[in-house]
C-alpha cells in the first residue's frame, strides 16, 4: 500500500480491501516513524486525520465516493487550513490558526481526501533547499546529509519517503519542480491561473501557483482534477471549462516534437544529470518522437529578472505582517513604529529579510526604472522566446536543475549561488507556462535526476501524457529511497 | 551599485525591519552580491519592449476579470479577532499612534 499509485489505493478502498481509517493509520505510523530523521512535516494531527478518514468511510458507505475519497494527502504549510496551524515555515506565523480553508484545501475536502498533515517548507516559500524554515531543514530521503530542494521540500521528501501517497506544493520560481527533481518524485506547476491562490500565503502574486507532487504523472492528473478550476475569490483565477487532466495519459508519443534549448545543455550543468536527461530524450526518440534544437536566447537573464520581480512583489505582500492583526507581535512596543520594526525583525528569518530589503530597494525612488521596469521588459523577451519556440515544437525538455541534491549548509553562505540553481525553472514561471519534473535516473552518488518538460499554456494534460508514457517504460519514479526502506 | 551600511539602514527603515549595526554590515555583503546579479539586467537591450506585468497577459488579452461590486463576504469578525495579539471591545489594539 505504501508504494501504491492513487488509482491502486482508490481500487483497494472501493473493493473494501482496506478502509480509509486503516490506510490513514498506515501512513500516520510511517510519517511518525520517519519524521524524526526527515523533518518533512511541521504538523501531524492524528485526530483530525482519523476524523477525515471516518467521514470518508461513511461517504463511501453511502455510495458517494470519488477517485480521491479516503486517500490521505499532505499539504504544504502555505495552504490555510481551518483549525490547525498554518505556519508558512515562519516564526511570524508560528501561532497562526487560520479561520478559513484555502480553495485547494476545500477542493480536496469536497473530494473526500484525508488531511494527513502540513509539510515543512522554506520560510514563506523563499528558498531552494528547505534550509530557511523556522522549523529546521528537511533531510533528503536519498541522503540524509543533503537537502530535498525547496521550497516545497517537505512535500517532496514526504512523497519520496512514502510518508504520504501524494502532496500539494506551490511554485513561484521552481518550488514544486526543483524539490521533485532533487527528491526523485514527480511534480507539476500548472499554467498560471489554473489553481486558485485563495488561502495560499502570498509570496510573489504574479508568479505563485499551486500544484501537486506525487510518485507518478497519472497520480498528478487525478490530483489536478480535484485542485484545478475557477474560483471567484482569486482575481487571477481563470474561468475556463473544467477539464479531465487524465484524458491524454495513453496518447502515444510518436510524432511528438521535442524542443531542446541549446542554453539548457551547455556548461554549468552537471555531466551525470545531462547524461540522464539525454537518455530519457533518446527513449522518446526511439518511440517516434522527433528532437529539434531550439533557442531560448534570454535564459541567462531569467534569474536576474526573477529576483527583481519576485522580491519586489514579496516586499509588498509581506508588509501585511505587522503584528497588528495576527501572528507574532514583539513584546512591550514603545510605539507603533517600534512594534512594526521589532515584530518583523523577530518574526522573519535571515533569507526573508534579505529578500524584503532587496525588494524594497528595487522599488524605491530613483531605482524603479533601472530594476523593476527593466525586469518587466526582459520578462516579455523571455515569454516571447517561448512563443517563438512553440512554433517549432510541442514540448520543451531539459534538466530541471543544473545539479542533483547538494549538502545541507553547502550553499548557505552565498545567496547568489543558491539563486543560480533556479535557472531552468524560473523561465516557465515568468512566462506563466505549465511544466512538470519527472525522475529520469540517478547520478554516480545515487541521487535522483529530474527531467523537466515544459508545455504551452494549458498543455497540462499533454505534459502529463508525455510523462506517463515515459513512466510506463521506466521505474525511476517507483523506486524507494535507500534511507527510508519500506 | 553597492550599498553602504547607512543605505542598508535606510532601506530597512522603509521595510520596517529593525537591523542592528552588526547585521547591517553582514547584510551589506550579501545584498551587494544579489545586486551584482540583478545588475546583469542592464546588459539587455529593451528599447521598444513594453513591460510585461503579468503572466496572464498572453492568455487573457482582455485583461483581468472584474467582479460585480457587491457584498459577498459574511461577517466573521469574532473569528478574526480571536487570532489577534490584542483586542478590546471588538477592535484591534496597537500602541498609541496619536498623542
Amino acid at each position: 500500500m505504501l508504494n501504491a499509485t492513487l488509482a491502486e489505493l482508490g481500487s483497494a478502498l472501493a473493493a473494501k480491501r482496506i478502509s480509509s481509517v486503516e490506510l490513514t493509520e498506515l501512513f500516520l505510523a510511517r510519517a511518525a516513524a520517519l519524521n524524526g530523521s526527515l523533518n518533512a512535516f511541521i504538523t501531524i494531527d492524528r485526530e483530525r486525520s482519523l476524523a477525515d478518514a471516518r467521514a470518508a468511510d461513511a461517504k463511501r458507505a453511502q455510495g458517494h465516493a470519488g477517485p480521491l475519497t479516503g486517500i490521505p494527502l499532505a499539504h504544504k504549510d502555505i495552504f490555510c487550513t481551518r483549525g490547525i496551524l498554518t505556519s508558512c515555515g515562519s516564526r511570524m506565523l508560528a501561532n497562526f490558526v487560520s479561520p478559513y480553508d484555502a480553495h485547494v484545501i476545500e477542493r480536496f475536502g469536497a473530494a473526500g481526501a484525508v488531511l494527513l498533515g502540513k509539510t515543512n517548507m522554506d520560510e514563506f516559500a523563499m528558498g531552494s533547499s528547505n534550509e530557511t524554515s523556522y522549523y529546521g531543514p528537511v533531510h533528503n530521503p536519498w541522503d540524509l546529509q543533503r537537502v530535498p530542494g525547496g521550497s516545497s521540500g517537505g512535500s517532496a521528501a514526504a512523497v519520496a519517503a512514502r510518508m504520504a501517497p501524494a502532496a500539494t506544493g506551490t511554485d513561484t520560481g521552481g518550488s514544486i519542480r526543483q524539490p521533485a527533481a532533487l527528491a526523485g518524485v514527480s511534480g507539476l506547476k500548472p499554467t498560471y491561473g489554473v489553481v486558485s491562490r485563495y488561502g495560499m500565503v502570498a509570496f510573489a502574486s504574479s508568479l505563485d501557483q499551486g500544484g501537486p507532487l506525487a510518485k507518478g504523472a497519472a497520480d498528478l492528473a487525478l490530483l489536478m482534477n480535484a485542485m484545478a478550476g475557477f474560483d471567484a475569490r482569486d482575481s487571477t483565477s481563470l474561468d475556463r471549462p473544467a477539464e479531465d487532466y487524465a484524458r491524454e495519459l495513453d496518447r502515444p508519443v510518436a510524432g511528438l516534437r521535442i524542443g531542446l534549448p541549446r542554453e539548457y545543455f551547455g556548461d554549468g550543468v552537471d555531466a551525470d544529470s545531462l547524461a540522464r536527461v539525454r537518455e530519457a530524450i533518446a527513449w522518446f526518440e526511439a518511440q517516434g518522437a522527433k528532437a529539434v534544437e531550439i533557442t531560448l536566447a534570454n535564459t541567462k537573464m531569467a534569474v536576474p529578472v526573477y529576483y527583481v520581480l519576485a522580491l519586489a512583489e514579496a516586499s509588498s505582500n509581506l508588509s501585511r505582517f505587522d503584528g497588528a492583526r495576527y501572528g507574532h507581535r514583539a513584546g512591550d512596543p514603545k510605539d507603533v513604529l517600534d512594534m512594526y520594526c521589532r515584530t518583523r525583525a523577530e518574526g522573519f528569518g535571515a533569507e526573508v529579510k534579505r529578500r524584503i530589503l532587496i525588494g524594497t530597494y528595487v522599488l524605491s525612488h530613483g531605482y524603479y526604472d533601472a530594476y523593476y521596469l527593466q525586469a518587466q521588459k526582459v520578462r516579455r523577451l523571455i515569454a516571447q522566446d517561448f512563443t517563438q519556440a512553440f512554433r517549432d515544437c510541442d514540448v520543451i525538455m531539459g534538466p530541471t536543475a543544473p545539479a542533483t541534491a547538494f549538502r545541507i549548509g553547502e550553499k548557505s553562505a552565498d545567496p547568489v549561488q543558491m539563486y543560480l540553481g533556479d535557472v531552468f525553472t524560473v523561465p516557465a514561471s515568468l512566462a506563466g507556462l505549465p511544466a512538470i519534473s519527472v525522475p529520469c535516473g540517478f547520478d554516480s552518488r545515487g541521487l535522483p535526476v529530474g527531467l523537466q518538460i515544459t508545455g504551452n499554456h494549458f498543455a497540462e494534460a499533454a505534459l502529463l501524457g508525455v510523462a506517463h508514457r515515459y513512466q510506463q517504460a521506466s521505474d525511476w519514479h517507483s523506486r524507494v529511497p535507500k534511507e527510508t526502506p519500506l | 551599485m553597492s550599498l553602504s551600511p547607512d543605505q542598508i539602514q535606510r532601506i530597512a527603515h522603509l521595510a520596517r525591519i529593525a537591523v542592528t549595526p552588526a547585521e547591517a554590515e553582514e547584510l551589506g555583503v550579501q545584498l551587494n552580491r544579489v545586486l551584482a546579479l540583478v545588475d546583469e539586467l542592464q546588459q539587455t537591450d529593451t528599447a521598444g519592449v513594453a513591460p510585461m506585468s503579468h503572466a496572464l497577459e498572453s492568455v487573457l488579452p482582455g485583461g483581468q476579470r472584474l467582479r460585480p461590486d457587491a457584498v459577498v463576504e459574511p461577517d466573521r469578525r469574532e473569528e478574526f479577532l480571536a487570532i489577534a495579539p490584542a483586542v478590546d471591545a471588538g477592535l484591534y489594539l496597537v500602541p498609541k499612534v496619536i498623542e
